[in-house]
């Protein structure tokens, strides 16, 4: 029900929204819980086990009742609160978590089932028949869980992240965090304030107080407009801190669109990663229920939500209201409801010594111990002494006192203390480098104590930074917060304290009576405080009930931890970005858009793309194609960019000794102009990567790495130079981006090549010179991947494409043309080159036949753990050459014929294989166990997946040309 | 999470490479015993404490970086160029 | 007590009065035949399997905070059996089966659901990979599918087939895969140590290993001296500074790996699904929550919390992946420290001191190999022996270079 002349909401603005199907109109300012309490729609919810009914409970972002699925128009969001969620004109929200209607859920049979579901039920039962587990009752179960529904569709939304730096970062805008940030802020220091609801203020907004002789309101706004008006102060609204991470990291959401009606390009939120030198906590603290019999119905709210609902959205929840409460504090809301013209049926106030002073009924001493009403609260029942009061009541207003709000304080493991004096946790100083927790969050109650303290650690933060600034705190109320610890009240039925996941006090103690007793285990056993609302407003009451039932103190019993994110923050707000091609950088060739020009079906290598296959008319499959560009190259001349290679330049005195280092081969011996293949380890004997070196001067090298290991290899070689020699004379430099490279490769590839030089060279091969291309400085490389006669070109990047598609169409003239990787990949397995599909991190240079690489003349990295005995010999698998004349494939393992196969005849393993038009068969390397000594003879090929089951012969890996004639030529 | 280089500044995690404890600085001399090879690869202290370890700065300066850190709170105390190292 | 759907429904009828604690909480004694640190998973299952398979029931369990308070409650709760290297093959295949009938065997539902495990690959380069891993869980009697891109969005069509920075080209099916209620297990084995006469001692940390002329003769503990004629650590996360305690010096390093859980959704997921292109997998748990994970943070630590930087890059591989999951949620983040060791494989061996024995270096595949570790580490610590499925799990295997590295990313800690 709405009150006049209440409330910070704009009655000049209706907003129409739907809920359940049904419209009803708030205004701007509400939230869809005020707006559905404005129209006394009380029943919002189901709970996640017994499916009991449930109302809102809270005005923020802990509730744990009011979660409502938002359907926009291409999507929902589930469990969203109906307490954070603005209202807009055209919302639509439905209930969740219910089978049936919200009024008639079918699932309200569990609650009937209660006595079979306690705290663990499931662990005890569902065992037998084994079968049944997947196939009937697990799925029952599942669908049972769960709150709301994801849609299934992609999330189309638009997210963004953001980074920030501040010197003092302000969690929270209440009376501590508005006189922390105008502290701050005067002095000058950059500020950021971060403030979870749309609008600043805190319970300034929510009660009726004065600060600084005008009323809080006035305060607030004008605070505000200061700190709008200072250009180093940045407010940021709808946004959560809600994680505390390392030297002085903070993750926020912010949410940006989520009021408003979807719009293109409007993102809906944006996660903040905030780097700040100072942070003041000032998240205030949470209302606690109390624990007594039925006390989950409708109606049944936190008195400071109906405190806010009253002041802030000009709503009441109820006619006749009732305040079940164990502070002074609290009485104000009875007060203010009368004041507002509401019925206040009665206070109930457990303390025996409270005042029994109000405009209303006052039961001193007295305890709720029930409720009625089935769909939403209609009467309570009222202990006194040993007589049993009922009260008519549509609302009641309960509070068990307050728990600063210190989770940010715990998410570095730091653990909160336990206060006495105020029956709750309190930060532990320092948990968070650089964060002070100041006013409610640390136990400072009173609105005076909220701004004294606010100020003191904003001025401490300010000197931090080398600077002065002069702040009055204005006056404010000065209360003493004086309670008595009321965590549940006596009784035989079941009393909530989870409400979101179904804990009563019952399951508490039927965990300590199970011997879960350790809070840990009571946590996992009975899900207490595993919610949406991850106990934020029930563990502490829960873990009080344990320490009884264990007979401990709450400080001894302790508490579980809190952890990010303060609220749940949506995978794709953290994860914006990532959507589509957003994951992973893109690699693009110069000769990209030439090669898609040509139809090349492009594909992810590593992060490059590359072209697969150049298809021409009348060609159906890849194969086609790929057959077709590997006789070209053995037949004319082709032309592949080579580009993704890394590249390496070497330079100073000390490189070739450098590479000595890092090759297990010898380069400081290689002669000027000309290339060396080269082959580096690990440190731990593995084979890290092979290519080729070239020495291009006296202390000049270019060194050329894999596309998959171009990093790895850079970043090894940093670690040698700067680890082991940093006094040698060497400097190195990525510049694989700087070239473009192509290789060109055929018997034809001399005449393509030359036809470009201004000069033309005769190189031999594994020659390197300097080139000059059309008036373009370049190198040319005599070295091939292919077998072939074959050349790699270089020029600079922004020449690449034009080289390209000059290379290109010359070679189509020659009887030539490009290959693509399935082609370069066939050239090379003819040939006997391995990849990374060979030198998979598991090999040695032993297992590949490359052990005479390993000089030893010097030591080089790796070469020591390479002579482990488990490194080398004949139990290991070695890599072998396979011919046959039916399909195999690559992931196939070996066997010898006619055993049987399973893991212990196991021989070996296939890496690569294609169908070579050159030979005229299907090839394959692989590794067999000690298969150098074992060329010539059959094995088995099974590939249990493919259905392939193969005889092939084992030979020498390289099929083409072994002698390397055609290499030389 | 945040990293001082003694050449770029106070830079975010994301640009650095992790590499494991300093013991990888102590190469064993060519011909050493298998257990100062198996002590340098593998076996480490691993104090749930300070700690010395590498860390490469490879979206900065391409610094290996030798970092004095505690591995129960994160705390960094130190960091050096691994190439300018004093011990 | 046995446990079973009648007694539930007695017991319920009669306000659940009767159920007695799951275990004892025993000061401890004096001496013991074998003393287990760690009351974690693999401690548990150890004790379970001394007293079940080898008849030895005068163990105690040291933990020294709650039962099950290590990586047994911190994990993605994934079960599977699709490793390739000889030495794995074998030891996963047994866990595999003892979890099929772990149910029935501690007459507690541990969840244990088969539900499927599919992982993606992205290249033809990564099928071949999976294909060779597939073939050997074959060979080694265990269960493999190969899907194509069609075969993938059969089983999950929800995932972005079209618009993706790495698409997917297949899958490799695990249909014995899934999941299990990480705690449960803990406290399955806990119960049935516990019935069998093993003493679980809680809040009891172990402060010192006795050692006497090469053998050892129990441990110093805040609850006293304990005495022992064998002793087991099986302290994952801890291992370093135990074993410290008797001298050695161990191939692990510490990392924390993060995980996540969010809000309870109803169910979307079916699988245990794993993303072949940046570190995510993920499943629902029978609660609702999806429950997911990534690579670990990268830095020694033994903070059991993370940072941002991979925090984002697992919801950012989600978002590439599987859009349809942006609405959902984080509830909860939490880290667990992993014994990561040089080549990724775990160690089950004796160690230089007679009587002492270790269970670690699980890297973050520890929970699968919960059921098989203690089995393992039982067999070992009673007949002197290695059992023949964990017999490569040696702990000299570094120095003589016999290997186990399924990710072949070498001996570096953290890339396992």
């Amino acid at each position: 029900m709405r009150i006049d002349g209440k409330g910070l909401i704009d009655r000049t603005k209706p907003v129409r929204f739907r809920f359940d199907g049904k419209d009803y109109a708030g205004y701007k300012g509400d939230t869809l819980a005020s707006a559905l309490l404005a129209n006394d729609v009380r029943l919002v919810g189901r709970s996640f086990k017994y499916h009991r009914p449930r109302g809102v409970l809270t005005a923020g972002s802990e509730e744990p009742n009011a979660l409502v699925e938002v359907v926009g128009p291409s999507n929902q969001t589930p469990n969203v609160r109906a307490t954070m969620q603005e209202v807009f004109e055209g919302l639509v929200a439905q209930s969740q978590n219910r089978l049936g209607s919200l009024r008639f859920d079918l699932l309200a049979v569990n609650d009937y089932l209660s006595p079979f579901l306690s705290a663990g039920f499931y662990y005890k039962t569902f065992m037998w028949p084994r079968a049944f587990w997947e196939g009937l009752y697990e799925p029952i179960i599942r669908r049972a869980a769960g709150l709301g529904s994801l849609s299934g569709k992609h999330d189309e939304g638009t997210y963004e992240k953001a980074f920030a730096f501040c010197d003092v970062l302000v969690i929270g805008s209440g009376p501590a965090g508005l006189m922390a940030a105008l502290t701050a802020g005067r002095s000058g220091a950059d500020v950021i304030l971060c403030e979870e609801s749309h609008a600043l203020g805190g319970r300034l907004l929510s009660d009726n107080q004065t600060v600084g002789g005008m009323p809080a309101g006035e305060w607030v706004a004008q605070v505000v407009a200061e700190l709008q008006a200072l250009p180093n102060v940045r407010i940021m609204a709808r946004t959560t801190v809600t994680g505390a991470y390392d030297h002085g990291t903070y993750g926020a959401l912010e949410r940006v669109g989520l009021h408003k009606p979807a719009r293109p390009n409007l993102p809906r939120e944006c996660f903040w990663r905030i780097v700040a030198k100072h942070a003041v906590l000032a998240s205030g603290a949470l209302e606690r229920p109390v624990a007594f019999e039925n006390n989950d119905r409708p109606g049944i709210m936190m008195a400071s939500a109906v405190r806010t609902y009253l002041n802030r959205y000009g709503v009441v929840p109820g006619k006749r209201v009732t305040l079940f409460a164990n502070t002074d504090q609290a009485r104000g809301v009875a007060r203010e409801l009368m004041a507002a013209g509401v019925t206040v049926a009665a206070i109930i106030d457990p303390r025996p010594d409270a005042s029994s002073v109000e405009d209303c009924p006052v039961h001193v001493g007295a305890e709720v111990v029930g409720s009625r009403g089935r769909l939403g609260l209609s009467g309570i029942q009222v202990r006194k002494g040993s007589e049993i009061i009922e009260i008519e009541t549509d609302c009641l207003a309960m509070s068990g006192g307050w728990n600063p709000t210190i989770h940010l304080t715990c998410h570095m493991n730091g653990r909160p203390r336990w206060s006495e004096e105020l029956a709750a946790f309190v930060p532990m100083e320092g948990a968070v480098p650089g964060l002070v927790a100041v006013g409610a969050a640390n136990g400072s109650m009173s609105t005076h104590g909220a701004l004294v303290t606010g100020h003191a650690a904003a001025l401490k933060a300010v000197e931090a930074l080398g600077r002065k600034v002069s702040v009055a705190v204005p006056e404010a109320e000065d209360m003493p917060y004086r309670l008595k610890a009321l965590w549940a009240v006596e009784g035989t039925g079941r009393a909530w304290l989870d409400f979101a996941n179904d804990v009563t006090t019952k399951d508490v103690k039927l965990a300590a009576q199970e011997g879960f007793r350790s809070v840990e285990h009571m946590k996992r056993y009975t899900t207490q405080g595993m919610a949406p609302d991850q106990g934020k407003n029930s563990n502490v009451a829960a873990l009080a009930v344990l320490a009884d039932a264990t007979g401990r103190g709450i400080a001894e019993t302790g508490v579980t931890t809190f952890r990010p994110p303060f609220t749940p923050v949506s995978i794709a707000a953290m994860g914006a970005g990532g959507r589509a091609e957003g994951f992973a950088p893109q690699r693009f060739l110069t000769s990209d858009q030439a090669s898609r020009d040509r139809g090349a079906p492009m594909i992810e290598a590593g992060l490059w793309y590359r072209p697969s296959y150049f298809p021409k008319p009348g060609e159906t499959t890849w194969r086609d194609a790929c057959d077709r560009e590997v006789n070209m190259v053995r037949q004319a001349v082709g032309v592949a960019d080579v580009s993704t290679l890394g590249k390496i330049d070497i330079q100073g005195k000390d490189a070739g000794r450098f590479l000595d280092f890092v090759y297990t081969n010898t380069f400081s011996t290689l002669p000027v102009g000309r290339v060396r293949y080269g082959l580096m380890l690990r440190e731990d004997g593995l084979v890290l990567d092979d290519g080729t070196s070239a020495r291009l001067g006296q202390d000049h090298y270019l060194m050329t790495t894999t596309t998959a290991a171009a990093g790895l290899v850079m970043r090894h070689l940093d670690f040698v130079h700067q680890a082991f020699c940093a006094d040698w004379q060497v400097r190195f430099i990525s510049v694989t981006e700087s070239w473009a490279q192509f290789a060109v490769a055929g018997p034809k590839a001399r005449a393509l090549v030359n036809s470009f030089l201004e000069v033309p060279v005769e190189l031999p091969f594994m020659g390197v010179a300097p080139v000059r291309i059309g008036g373009v400085d370049g190198r040319l490389f005599r070295i091939s991947f292919s077998g072939e006669e074959g050349y790699e070109l270089s020029v600079p990047t922004r020449y690449g494409e034009a080289l390209f598609r000059d290379l290109v169409a010359r070679a189509e003239t020659m009887g030539g043309g490009p290959y693509g990787m399935e082609a370069l990949n066939v050239l090379r397995i003819e040939k006997g080159f391995i990849t990374h599909a060979e030198i998979h991190g598991r090999v040695t240079a032993h297992d590949i036949g490359m052990e005479k690489m390993v000089s030893a003349k010097k030591d080089c990295i790796g070469k020591a753990a390479a002579t482990r005995p488990g490194m080398w010999g004949p139990e290991r698998e070695q890599l072998v050459g396979l011919k046959t004349h039916a399909p195999i494939s690559a992931g196939a393992h070996l066997f010898v014929p006619a055993t049987e196969v399973h893991r212990e005849t196991d021989q070996g393993y296939v890496t690569s294989v294609c169908w070579s038009p050159t030979v005229g068969a299907w090839l394959g390397l692989g590794f067999l166990k000690d298969g150098r000594a074992r060329h010539g003879e059959k094995i088995r090929l099974v590939d249990h997946l493919r259905g392939l089951d193969v005889i092939c012969e084992v030979c020498h890996p390289v099929f083409h040309d072994p002698e390397g004639e055609k290499l030389r030529a | 999470m945040r990293l001082t280089c003694p050449l770029c500044g106070d830079r975010d995690r994301r640009e650095f490479y992790y590499y494991g404890a300093e013991d990888y600085l102590h190469r064993p001399v060519e011909g050493a015993p298998v257990a100062d090879w198996d002590n340098y690869l593998h076996l480490r202290d691993n104090p749930a404490g300070v700690t010395k370890d590498l860390w490469y700065h490879e979206a900065g300066c391409s610094q290996w970086l030798l970092v004095t850190r505690n591995t129960v709170t994160h705390e960094i105390s130190a960091v050096e160029l691994v190439a300018e190292r004093k011990a | 007590m046995r446990y079973s759907g009648l007694k539930v429904i007695t017991e319920g009828l009669l306000g659940n009065k009767g159920w007695t604690p799951a275990w004892r909480d025993p000061a401890p004694k004096a001496e013991y035949d074998v003393v287990i640190i760690g009351g974690g998973g693999h401690g548990l299952s150890t004790a379970y399997y001394l007293a079940k398979n080898h008849g030895i029931t005068n163990v105690a369990v040291l933990e020294k905070g709650y039962l099950g308070s290590g990586n047994i409650g911190r994990n993605t709760t994934i079960v599977r059996a699709n490793y390739f290297l000889p030495g794995n093959s074998e030891f996963y295949s047994h866990s595999m089966k003892l979890w099929e009938g772990l149910e029935a065997d501690l007459n507690y539902n541990v969840m244990h659901s088969q539900r499927g495990l599919i992982n993606l690959f992205h290249s033809d380069g990564q099928r071949d990979a999976f294909v060779r891993r597939g073939n050997a869980m074959i060979n080694q009697g265990d269960d493999a599918i190969l899907l194509d891109r069609d075969g993938v969005r059969e089983h999950l069509p929800y995932l972005d087939f079209d618009n993706t920075r790495f698409p997917i080209y297949g899958g490799l099916l695990h249909p014995r895969g899934g999941s299990a209620r990480h705690d449960a297990v803990a406290w399955g084995y806990a119960r049935g140590a516990d019935k069998r006469g093993v003493d679980l001692i809680q809040n009891c940390e172990v402060t010192g290993i006795d050692i006497d002329g090469g053998v050892v003769r129990g441990v110093q503990t805040t609850r006293g001296a304990i005495r022992a004629k064998k002793v087991g650590i099986v302290v994952a996360g801890r291992s370093s500074q135990v074993a410290a305690m008797a001298g050695m010096r161990l191939p692990i390093e510490s990392h924390v790996l993060q995980a996540f859980v969010t809000e309870g959704l109803k169910p979307v997921i079916n699988h245990v699904i794993s993303f072949g292109m940046g570190h995510f997998y993920i499943s629902q748990s029978d609660k609702g929550g999806l429950v997911f994970g990534g690579d670990l943070d990268f830095y020694a630590s033994y903070a059991a919390r993370g940072n941002l930087p991979m925090v984002e890059h697992v919801m950012e591989a989600g978002m590439t992946l599987m859009p349809m999951i942006g609405r959902a949620k984080v509830l909860r983040s939490w880290g667990g420290i992993m014994d990561m060791s040089p080549d990724g494989s775990p160690i089950i061996d004796k160690t230089h001191v007679d009587g002492l024995f270790i269970d670690c270096g699980w890297n973050y595949g520890g929970f699968k190999a919960v059921p098989a570790s203690g089995w393992c580490m039982a067999h070992l610590m009673a007949t002197g022996e290695s059992h023949e499925v964990a017999a490569k799990f040696r702990l000299d295997r570094f120095a003589t270079g016999h290997l186990l590295d399924e990710e072949g990313t070498g001996s570096q800690h953290n890339l396992h």
